[in-house]
């Protein structure tokens, strides 16, 4: 699923001014916790997490997660956003909490599984 | 081709450039070719590293090898050293404060995962000395 589409389904800004057009997200993974997405070890990845700061993004790139939604309203600071597009990694910032944001991408087929 | 070595500081409780290291080892990696496999069990591990130096350790050092058929990173501090290293190697097993758990890290996972993603890991540490993280990850596995 290609970035605009999921920014639809989740009612959210994306924040990254430019991204990568060929991104195509097939798993996701939610997480408050960095030690837990560094167990996670799915390709073509999106991390849904409350967390905001510049680990997240770091955490990210290591795991090679191709973008980052923030829930319940929080937003990402210009410096995050400035090292996210340096790296390539798309942001985005949505007012659904985890579990809702979650539910929704799960619906529209975003399982999980991945490759 | 002949090794490339990179030294890098990590700076104690500098949560704004912890995992500078990793990522440019990682963009060496990268540019190198190396298959992205094996250049994110080799982030993994190095960045848990990292991280541990960070939040235990003080800051330290980062030593790092690359040859046509290997990477080989030293992680080491100076800080107060692991007691129990069967325990702290154990997932779950955590002393981080609350202050680290609010940054997302601290779950006790660190080590475990660091142990899964190399092929070779040798931990030398000493109480109030400091502690040695040596990894190895082989390009292609035999
Ligand atoms: N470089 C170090 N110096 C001193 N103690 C360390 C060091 N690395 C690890 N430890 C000890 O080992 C424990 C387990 O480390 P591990 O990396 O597995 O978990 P963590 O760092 O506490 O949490 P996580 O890695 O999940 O964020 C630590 O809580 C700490 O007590
Ligand atoms: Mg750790």
């Amino acid at each position: 699923m290609k970035i605009p589409e999921i920014a639809q389904l989740i009612k959210a800004e994306i924040c990254t001014k430019k991204h990568n057009p060929e991104t195509d997200i097939l798993s996701a993974c939610s997480a408050d916790l960095m030690s837990d997405v560094m167990a996670f070890s799915k390709s073509n990845a999106l991390l849904l997490t409350g967390l905001v700061n510049p680990q997240v993004i770091r955490t990210a790139e290591m795991m090679d997660i191709k973008a980052v939604v923030f829930v319940r309203g929080k937003k990402p600071l210009e410096s995050m956003i400035n090292m996210a597009e340096e790296k390539g990694i798309a942001l985005l910032a949505t007012d659904y909490p985890l579990f809702v944001a979650s539910g929704k991408l799960y619906k529209n087929g975003i399982c999980g599984r991945g490759e | 081709m002949s090794t490339i070595v990179r030294d890098y500081t990590i700076p104690a409780n500098d949560f704004t450039i912890a995992g500078e290291a990793s990522s440019s080892v990682r963009k060496i990696l990268s540019q190198l070719g190396v298959s992205p496999d094996v250049v994110k069990r080799t982030s993994i591990a190095m960045y848990e590293a990292e991280i541990n130096a960070v939040i235990h350790g003080n800051g330290g050092m980062a030593h790092v090898e690359i040859d046509k058929n290997k990477i080989y990173i030293r992680i080491s501090d100076e800080g107060p050293g692991i007691a129990d290293l069967n325990l702290a190697m154990q997932e779950g097993y955590s002393t981080a404060p609350d202050s680290i758990r609010e940054m997302g890290f601290g779950a006790g996972m660190g080590l475990s995962n660091i142990k899964k993603n190399a092929d070779v890991l040798d931990i030398e540490t000493e109480i109030n000395k400091g502690t040695i993280v040596n990894i190895t990850v082989f390009f292609k596995r035999e």
